[in-house]
């Protein structure tokens, strides 16, 4: 059976979007049939959300077509999108803080009844549209944005990561709702990162790669393994084994650089300890919003811990600001580059920075030596940095190398690496992946979260896996396989069933022969 | 009594409570302002009627200016040219009243407020045309619409119609009720409280709120803040109005309106990041501000500290709430 | 010219794209001397070193001032106090003249009153996170309203403007060069190194351009803020003594109208208001365009109100033209 170009409800092909130096899609292409829930899959920073925003008009693409029902469009606004039947619910709730939520309405110009319908379905029923928008939390605000959304009944709806904020009854009400979207006559792109909820709602999955569509997946028991290997792609067979068995390096009298002890920080984190030696990279593996956010930011010091201790080479540690955290040798490397980054400052001032932060080392720079240790810096990590005048004209990779370079130059002790590899090209991963070993085999400590499963095994002696604020298991390098991961990861035994059973399970409870009021009265109103 | 009218009332009662909540800092100000004026008859017993009147006629210009700002502001923006457009508008209109008749100048102060609306676009049109910064760009048309009111009259003089002066002084109704203040609160009311229910108010208070979310919901980003700019322009030709009929003439150098404008939208529970806020607060505050001075006399201390007290009132309001913030974010 | 191909055109404009980009002085410098040009052709032989020392004296006060605003202007602030602070210092020590310390002793006590309200203001802005247009406002009222207080005070004891003030402001050595570029050139030198080769200038830049990256790399910026704000308001202080030499009169809201024309300069010289962007070099080619046209202007024989409409117009089209050039493409 073929499916001609009318059929569809959607179809873009060769969409390609560039910021400055960073690309965000080369070649992204999408076809959605009508009544289908199509997912779209992709790593963090494969272009997912930039390709959502270029099909509903808050982004304009570089290149590229975008038809609606077989005819071509150009979309130029979210508003002109709205009225062509393309409308997403985005990340970020475009839910304005304030105003309340009957103004929200008012100026979506949103039909009212169809809205609480909706938000009754989607288990909001009972909120107060007078309420400012500010004043609710993020799960509330994306569910009234979803049912913002499906009252004005659009074409093709999209969600980003709809149910990544959301608690679990609220998700499976989304997922519920999304379901049943199933053989209509209108369609929904998913995005999540969760397989389970692709497994339990969607007809078929296109996988994004590097800005890339690498493939579409028709979505059936066992279509998970293929998801995967599209979305990782051949990075792996082609990467060296960097990573050796170097937990052998620290001998069990050793004292660890890094001693977590108990952490914990409101309801994110819960009583979190590990150590990290010198010498390892030991990862960090979470699943979106697991914790690991809140674990970084307090070992940098931007955040002060709940409760629980730091030791820094075996003496307890404080820090009140970022500045006592590098003083105690830990530094910091984000995945947001434009975090770190002094986007109109040249490469040099940028790596120098860290060099003058301190009220003692206000007065005159000493140029020849700041040359040398950024020079240096520089050659280490092979930034190209022909545009150095102004970092933001880099390309991402040689950005995300700048922001590591900034460290490397004043000498490192123990590093904290938050998804450092997040959205830039294979070979500058690559490159980062080295640099990472070499410095552990210098006797720096590395703490390394990444999105990536398959970077655990290629940089990392040891990984911790954390679920909901937890660290559930501590995995050797040589066990580190992703299966092994994931399962980790989602909190399963290492003996239970993967994916597949999880997804089924929330498919039962979808499920639509049960009566509505059941499903309504869950556990939790039972418990 | 039926559970629909008890649930009837029960939504009544709520809708009162979230206005009231919604507006804590206006209606705290007034009660401030309540103690201030009881406080102002008990130092001086002889506060009455026509000093109510001329606290009136005194504020009029800066409220005008306050609810401009306060336009501005909401939507994210601020005006430094609005003092320059009061001197503006209001040497048009003491130029073109003199000499002239009262019918003429009802002609005259049509023409002034639309001369005000335009001016106000101009700036608008400019902000979203090079992307400039806003205040950069008020800046610079700050001191252009002043450079123009100089060549309309290069020394203060003109006339103003009877009428126009009459308006602004005498009581209404109640003798305790300046003229000047009705014709405050009708004129707002008539023109802000329309525009703030619909689209394009919401669209204002939108953009200034959150510009990404806004744009994503829909909202004209750039139309709205043109018309924005377009409506501190009005506004301010109103302030210029007043200037002229509070004093009967045109005076072509700008007063110290803008950055007093400024100081009152904060005081008056607009948050300078946009989006928070209304224009009523702006005018309490500048009420509260004219009478802080009064008392000052009252109290026989020297009347530039009031100057002192508005500078330390305007910091010690903005470091409290932000001082709330960074509170409310460590928790 | 229209022979030249399409493609080698716009090779050209980018050229000019980036040399305003990253050398906004060049063009600057060259926009400074076609006024100069201009101004010999409508008076033939008004450029000489009179002329020269008469600009220069008119544009040391503004540029000193505009660096103030350049300096605030690079962490995304911006100090209205300036006008406030410079007002006071002429005006305290011109009221002090007759006191046991004469003009020494009146000069320190505008420093310090001047100092003490940078600190003030580098504690709201640094430590209470207040909005810097709100603060220096606010500490614009405070300054102007304990200035009066002061001027009433001081009435009995008589102000006149110390005649050393006097020679700083209008006198020249070696017939033509204006004493305050004694004042002045270390001054600058002092700035153009301070934000090339220290630590601090770098810190300046760096909460500019991103604040989050600036902590995340160990800098506190309330420390970077308080010293920011403290020597902003003493450079105000100075261009408030020259100020009050150069015009011979000392009142507390002398300083008054070249605030606004303070922050142009900043503007015209390149420096971004949002931050992170721009250098004293360009500000006080600023300070000079501005005095310059100020002169032309009256050559030409256009009244005040002209001026400084094409003031407006001026900076609208220069801040155009950066934002142009600096927008990511």
């Amino acid at each position: 059976m073929t499916i001609t170009a009318t059929d569809l409800m959607l179809e873009a092909t060769g969409v390609s979007k560039t910021y400055g130096a960073v690309v965000a899609l080369r070649s992204a292409s999408l076809a959605v049939r009508p009544g289908e829930v199509h997912a779209l899959m992709g790593a963090n920073g494969a272009g997912k959300s930039t390709l959502v925003k270029i099909l509903t008009g808050a982004v304009r693409p570089d290149g590229g077509r975008i038809a609606v029902r077989g005819r071509e469009r150009t979309v130029h606004s979210p508003a002109e999108a709205r009225r062509g039947g393309l409308v997403s619910v985005y990340q970020e709730p475009s839910i304005i803080p304030d105003l309340d939520i009957r103004a929200n309405l008012r100026l979506t110009d949103t039909p009212l009844e169809p809205f609480r319908h909706w938000l009754a379905e989607l288990g909001l029923g009972d909120l107060d549209l007078s309420s400012m928008a500010r004043r609710l939390p993020l799960a509330s605000l994306r569910i009234i944005d979803l049912a913002r959304a499906l009252a004005i009944e659009p074409d093709v709806l999209m969600l980003d990561e709809m149910t990544a904020a959301l608690p679990a009854n609220l998700t499976e009400r989304v997922l519920e709702v999304v379901g049943s979207r199933r053989g209509g006559e209108r369609s929904v792109v998913f995005i999540s990162h969760r397989l389970s909820e692709i497994a339990s709602v969607c007809d078929r999955a296109t996988v994004l790669r590097e800005g890339e569509t690498v493939g579409v997946v028709d979505v059936t028991a066992g279509s998970d393994e293929r998801i995967v290997e599209l979305m990782l792609g051949q990075i792996i067979h082609e990467m060296p084994a960097v990573a050796e068995a170097t937990a052998g390096h620290r001998g069990t009298g050793a004292t660890p650089r890094l001693a977590v002890r108990g952490i914990s920080s409101g309801t994110k984190l819960r009583d979190v300890s590990f150590d990290l030696y010198p010498g390892e990279v030991l990862g960090v593996v979470a699943l979106e919003g697991q914790g690991q956010d809140e674990l970084f930011d307090i070992l940098a010091g931007s955040e002060r811990p709940g409760s629980g201790e730091l030791l820094v080479d075996g003496s307890a540690a404080s820090f009140r600001h970022p500045a006592d955290a590098i003083r105690a040798g830990l530094v910091y490397v984000a995945a947001d580059r434009a975090e770190a980054l002094l986007m109109q400052r040249s490469v040099r001032e940028n790596i120098a920075l860290p060099f003058t932060a301190r009220i003692g080392r206000w007065g005159l720079i000493d140029l020849g030596a700041e040359r040398q240790k950024v020079d240096q810096a520089v050659t280490k990590l092979q930034i190209d940095a022909r545009a150095g005048s102004e970092v933001r004209r880099l390309s991402g990779g040689n950005q995300q190398k700048v922001t590591i370079a900034r460290w490397v130059a004043g000498g490192v002790r123990t590093m904290l690496c938050f998804d450092p590899t997040r959205g830039i090209d294979i070979r500058t991963k690559q490159q980062i992946y080295l640099l990472l070993r070499d410095l552990a085999e210098a006797g720096a400590a590395v703490l390394l979260y990444t999105s990536e499963l398959k970077e655990v095994q290629l940089v990392c002696d040891r990984a911790i896996v954390i679920f909901g604020g937890r660290v559930v298991a501590e995995v050797g390098a040589v066990d580190a396989d992703e299966a092994t991961l994931l399962r980790a990861a989602y909190h399963l035994r290492s003996d239970a069933p993967m994916p597949e059973q999880v997804a089924a399970a929330v498919v039962d409870a979808a499920s639509v022969d049960r009566p509505p009021s059941e499903v309504a009265g869950g556990p939790e109103a039972r418990g | 009594m039926t559970a629909a009218a008890i649930a009837s009332r029960q939504r009544t009662l709520d809708s009162v409570v979230a206005t009231a909540r919604r507006n804590t800092w206006t209606i705290g100000l007034l009660g401030f302002l309540a103690l201030l004026l009881a406080f102002t008859k008990l130092i001086q017993p002889s506060y009455g009627v026509a000093a109510v009147q001329g606290l009136g006629i005194g504020v009029l210009p800066l409220a005008f200016a306050a609810v401009a700002q306060g336009v501005a502001v909401i939507g994210g923006g601020i005006d430094l040219s609005i003092g320059s457009m009061m001197a503006l508008t209001s040497v048009v209109t003491a130029t073109a009243m003199q000499g002239q008749g009262e019918e003429f100048g009802v002609a005259v102060v049509v023409a002034v407020l639309l001369l005000g609306l335009a001016l106000g676009a101009v700036n608008g049109a400019l902000i979203v045309i090079t992307r400039v910064p806003d205040i950069v760009v008020t800046l610079a048309m700050s001191f252009v619409w002043a450079g123009v009111a100089l060549l309309v009259r290069a020394a203060p003089g003109g006339g103003a119609s009877h009428w126009l002066m009459g308006l602004a002084t005498g009581s209404f109704a109640n003798e305790w009720v300046p003229k000047a203040a009705v014709v405050l609160v009708v004129t707002v009311a008539i023109i802000w409280i329309p525009i703030r229910g619909s689209r394009l108010g919401l669209s204002i208070y939108a953009i200034g709120s959150n510009r990404p979310a806004a744009f994503r919901s829909g909202v004209a980003v750039g139309r709205t803040r043109f018309l924005a700019y377009a409506l501190t322009g009005l506004f301010a030709a109103f302030a210029g109005l007043s200037l002229t009929a509070s004093t009967g003439i045109g005076t072509p150098v700008p007063g110290p309106y803008t950055l007093e404008s400024v100081a009152a939208v904060v005081l008056g529970g607009v948050s300078l990041a946009g989006g928070r806020g209304g224009v009523f607060g702006p005018i309490v505050a500048v009420v509260v501000l004219q009478l802080i001075a009064t008392d000052m006399t009252f109290l026989n201390m020297d009347s530039n500290l009031a100057l002192v007290a508005q500078g330390v009132i305007l910091i010690g309001v903005v470091m409290f709430g932000s001082l709330i913030q960074l509170r409310r974010a460590r928790a | 010219m229209s022979a030249t191909p399409p493609a080698n055109r716009w090779l050209r404009v980018d050229a000019w794209r980036g040399l305003l980009r990253d050398r906004p002085i060049i063009p600057l410098v060259g926009l400074l001397v076609l006024l100069v040009v201009v101004i010999e052709l409508a008076d033939p032989g008004i450029v000489n070193p009179e002329w020269a020392s008469v600009i220069l004296r008119a544009s040391v006060p503004l540029a000193i001032l505009a660096g103030c605003q350049t300096l605030t202007m690079l962490t995304g602030g911006i100090d209205l106090s300036v006008a406030a602070v410079a007002s006071m210092a002429g005006f305290v020590t011109a009221t002090l003249v007759n006191s046991p310390g004469g003009v020494i002793e009146g000069i320190a006590v505008a420093l310090v009153a001047a100092a003490l309200a940078g600190l003030l203001n580098g504690i709201g802005v640094g430590v209470f996170r207040v909005h810097p247009l709100i603060m220096t406002l606010g500490m614009s009222f405070v300054v102007l309203g304990l200035a009066n207080v002061w001027q009433l005070q001081m009435v009995q004891t008589g102000a006149g403007v110390p005649s050393s003030l006097r020679t700083l402001g209008t006198g020249t050595f070696l017939d033509v060069l204006p004493y305050s570029l004694v004042v002045f050139v270390p001054l600058m030198l002092l700035i153009l190194l301070g934000l090339r080769r220290t630590g601090f200038g770098r810190l300046l830049y760096a909460i500019g351009d991103n604040p989050v990256a600036a902590r995340l790399s160990g800098a506190r910026a309330w420390q970077v803020l308080i010293a920011l704000y403290v020597i902003s308001a003493l450079m105000a202080a100075i261009a408030g003594l020259l100020i009050t030499g150069l015009t011979n009169t000392a009142s507390v809201s002398l300083v008054d109208t070249s605030l606004l024309p303070a922050v142009a300069a900043a503007v015209i010289g390149g420096t971004s208001i949002l931050g992170g962007r721009g250098g004293f070099g360009g500000t006080i080619v600023g300070a000079l365009i501005l005095t310059v046209l100020t002169a032309l202007l009256t050559v030409l024989g256009l009244p005040e109100p002209t001026r400084q409409v094409l003031f407006g117009a001026i900076i609208v089209v220069v801040a155009a033209a950066y934002t142009r050039v600096t927008a990511e493409s």
